[in-house]
């Protein structure tokens, strides 16, 4: 018995919506990526609060120091095992925020993220340190509660 | 002169590479995506003590002092309201609120709560947590109907870094 040849055609699906949706979910993670996790240490678990006040604006020049219970500050990425080492930082800190016009330092907001089991003790004391440097100018950070 | 018709073809762009080099875009994303949650701040404004005469004439704002005093494991064990008033159990920040919207409704000033100011001294040893629940506790209060009432807005510590 002899059989017909079989036809074969090639299908071809229109990707044209799926390339649509895959650039527009590329685009959503782009906006979202956040530049500035390198000033937020994610293993410091901060306290919650349902008052606390997202900033409305981003002051002229701002520190953030996240304190770990041990005492020791992550800043920019980088760990200082004891508050009394920080001069160097605050002075180089200082010189910047100059630089960019905010020439008192009292103007320069530092922004503490400490741990919420840290002592509240090693808070003070850093803010005893930055007060010694001239800074003035104190934010709390906490997580926001939800009500 | 008689042109040749042009004959039209399909150009097919092969997608495959553009496809796959999107999708390792989509997954670095989507692998790297943190989904942190909001932070906010309690701002404390802490001047350095001044002899300049200048400054010396501004009218100090009526003081609370709020004495936080740490237990085991640096854990709340009571809270001292101006030298006078104790909480040693149950919903001592609870109470510490009361007393603050006591003391601002008895000065009958509407602005009181502008110009009073809260002084914590805090053991060394506390957690920072309850430090921040003390300031919360300060701060304001969560009305039935959601809505905050806010109550003090200056806020300092006494210095017990030592």
């Amino acid at each position: 018995m002899k059989f017909g040849k079989t036809k074969t055609e090639t299908f071809e699906g229109d990707l044209t919506p799926m390339i649509d949706l895959t650039f527009q979910l590329i685009a959503f993670f782009m906006l979202l990526l956040n530049f500035s996790e390198v000033d937020r240490a994610e293993e410091i678990m901060l306290p919650s609060s349902i008052l606390a006040v997202p900033p409305e604006e981003r002051p002229a020049y701002q520190i953030i120091l996240n304190l770990e219970p041990s005492g020791a500050v992550k800043f920019q990425g980088q760990k200082i095992d004891q508050i009394d080492s920080l001069r160097p930082i605050f002075v180089q800190e200082i010189n910047n925020a100059a630089r960019e016009g905010v020439i008192n330092p009292a103007d320069i907001a530092v922004i503490i993220r400490s741990h919420r089991d840290t002592p509240t003790g090693l808070v003070q004391k850093l803010i005893m340190k930055c007060q010694g440097e001239k800074l003035e100018s104190f934010s709390l950070r906490v997580k926001e509660k939800i009500n | 002169m008689r042109l040749a018709p042009i004959e039209h073809k399909d150009i097919k762009v092969d997608l495959t590479a553009m496809i796959d080099i999107v999708f390792q875009l989509l997954t670095f994303f989507i692998m790297t995506f943190n989904a942190s949650s909001m932070e906010g701040d309690f701002t404390i404004r802490m001047p350095l003590a001044t002899t300049n005469a200048e400054q010396m004439d501004i009218v100090l704002p009526d003081l609370i002092t709020v004495e936080l005093r740490a237990g085991n494991n640096g854990n709340i064990s009571s809270i001292v309201a101006d030298g006078n008033e104790t909480y040693i159990e149950g919903d001592m920040f609870q109470r510490l609120t009361d007393y603050v919207e006591t003391q601002l409704a008895g000065v009958g000033d509407p602005e009181s709560a502008k110009k009073t100011e809260v002084e914590f001294d805090i053991d060394f040893g506390l957690k920072y947590s309850y430090t921040v629940t003390a300031i919360e506790a300060v701060s304001g209060r969560v009305q039935p109907d959601g809505s905050i009432k806010k109550l003090i807005e200056k806020i300092k510590f006494k210095d017990n870094s030592k």
